[in-house]
């Protein structure tokens, strides 16, 4: 049923979810805090974390328009050797291999514009693309238990999958971001 | 369809968007980046960012796909002139939720790292700067969203692949560039009271 377009209708329909996605981000905020220190010493770091999060966010929710469409139109079925499945899968982490690369050398390269850069470009891309790869994983996983999760309670994909695959892309992306300033910082 | 032509098409298809998200995603960590200053004078602010940032992606990416299931069912006209009551009651509902949130979040992180018993600045301080940079950016987003969908609509685009690039790319720029603007105005009043 669609929601009446009143601010308390709205705010009914919203608000609830809303809080509840912020108590989720307020996960990822706080494994930022535990790596504050590097992140105010490297600006490059810093400069990594919208970009990273935001874009293993966006490769989770175009996996799951896509499939959530393809539920829509019958064409989806949940099996490994489904072509559909396999295919958006492997497109995602082709994309996370080709964007990454671009989103650490234009990171490291906006940051010595400014004049700030103490990482070598090489840690950065390290950083980046490490992050990247194992990101596009981690949405393909929680894009398809969330797509199946909704099938089976006989959900709208469309109401449901996108703002939690976001959502928890943001708190696997500052996870996986600090993982791989441990390793190659 | 074999494997490979589904994965080719899907790539192809979501190749643009994503690169569009990331020039936006790109410019927001390095106004971030040069943010040091401030969230070094500020503790606690660098946990509020994702939830801040997230908040705008939440709420009017929500008002874009509303606006834009909207037009598709011929419920309001893409003419911002009309002064409609029900575009009106949608972008206050966003403008009052993300508000919400926000000071939601800030007051959050004050209580969780005070009982953590990490450094955090006083709550009015990040309350403040979540009230301000939420209001700033949200007015922005709300006109830069119903512009561009009702845009794109009149032009014969799909408004709903037009929603989720538009929101991402501004929210994280005008979402950064906000914070950044209500952390230097609320630590000037702090300092001046």
């Amino acid at each position: 049923m669609p929601t009446e377009w009143t601010v308390r209708a709205i705010t009914r329909a919203m608000l609830p979810i809303l809080l509840l996605l912020t108590l989720v981000e307020l996960g990822s905020g706080l494994v930022l805090g535990s790596f504050e220190s590097e992140l105010l010493r490297y600006p490059t770091l810093l400069a990594l974390v919208p970009v990273t999060i935001g874009t293993a966010g966006n490769l989770g929710s175009i996996l799951a328009a896509r499939l959530s469409t393809a539920f829509h139109l019958g064409t989806l079925s949940f099996d490994p050797t489904d072509e559909e499945l396999a295919g958006n899968a492997l497109a995602t982490v082709a994309l996370s291999v080709t964007v990454f690369p671009v989103v650490g050398v234009g990171a490291w390269g906006l940051t010595s514009l400014v004049g700030q850069t103490r990482l070598p470009v090489r840690t950065v891309l390290s950083v980046s693309l490490a992050s990247g790869v194992v990101l596009a994983v981690l949405a393909v996983a929680v894009t398809l238990a969330a797509t199946y999760a909704a099938y089976r309670f006989e959900l709208d994909p469309d109401d449901v999958v996108i703002p939690l695959v976001t959502n928890s892309c943001d708190v696997l992306g500052v996870l996986v971001l600090f993982a791989s300033v441990q390793v190659f910082v | 369809m074999s494997i490979r032509d589904a994965a080719v098409e899907a790539y192809r298809e979501a190749l643009p968007a994503l690169v569009a998200s990331l020039v936006g995603g790109l410019v927001a960590g390095v106004v971030l980046g040069g943010m040091r200053a401030e969230l070094r004078a500020v503790p606690g602010l660098l946990v509020l960012v994702p939830a801040l940032l997230a908040t705008r992606g939440n709420v009017y990416g929500s008002l874009g796909a509303r606006i834009a299931t909207a037009l598709h069912q011929g419920l309001i006209e893409p003419r911002v002139t009309a002064g409609d009551r029900r575009l009106r009651a949608a972008a206050a509902a966003a403008l009052g939720n993300g508000l919400l949130a926000s000071t939601f979040a800030a007051t959050a992180v004050f209580l969780i790292l005070s009982v953590l018993g990490s450094r955090v600045a006083p709550l009015p301080v990040l309350v403040g700067i979540a009230v301000l940079a939420g209001l700033l950016s949200g007015v922005v987003l709300v006109v830069v969203v119903v512009t561009v969908v009702f845009a794109g609509y009149r032009r014969g685009r799909n408004p709903d692949t037009l929603v989720g690039p538009i929101v991402t790319t501004t929210g994280d720029v005008f979402g950064v560039v906000f914070l950044l603007v209500a952390v230097r105005t609320v630590l000037f009043l702090g300092g001046a009271v």
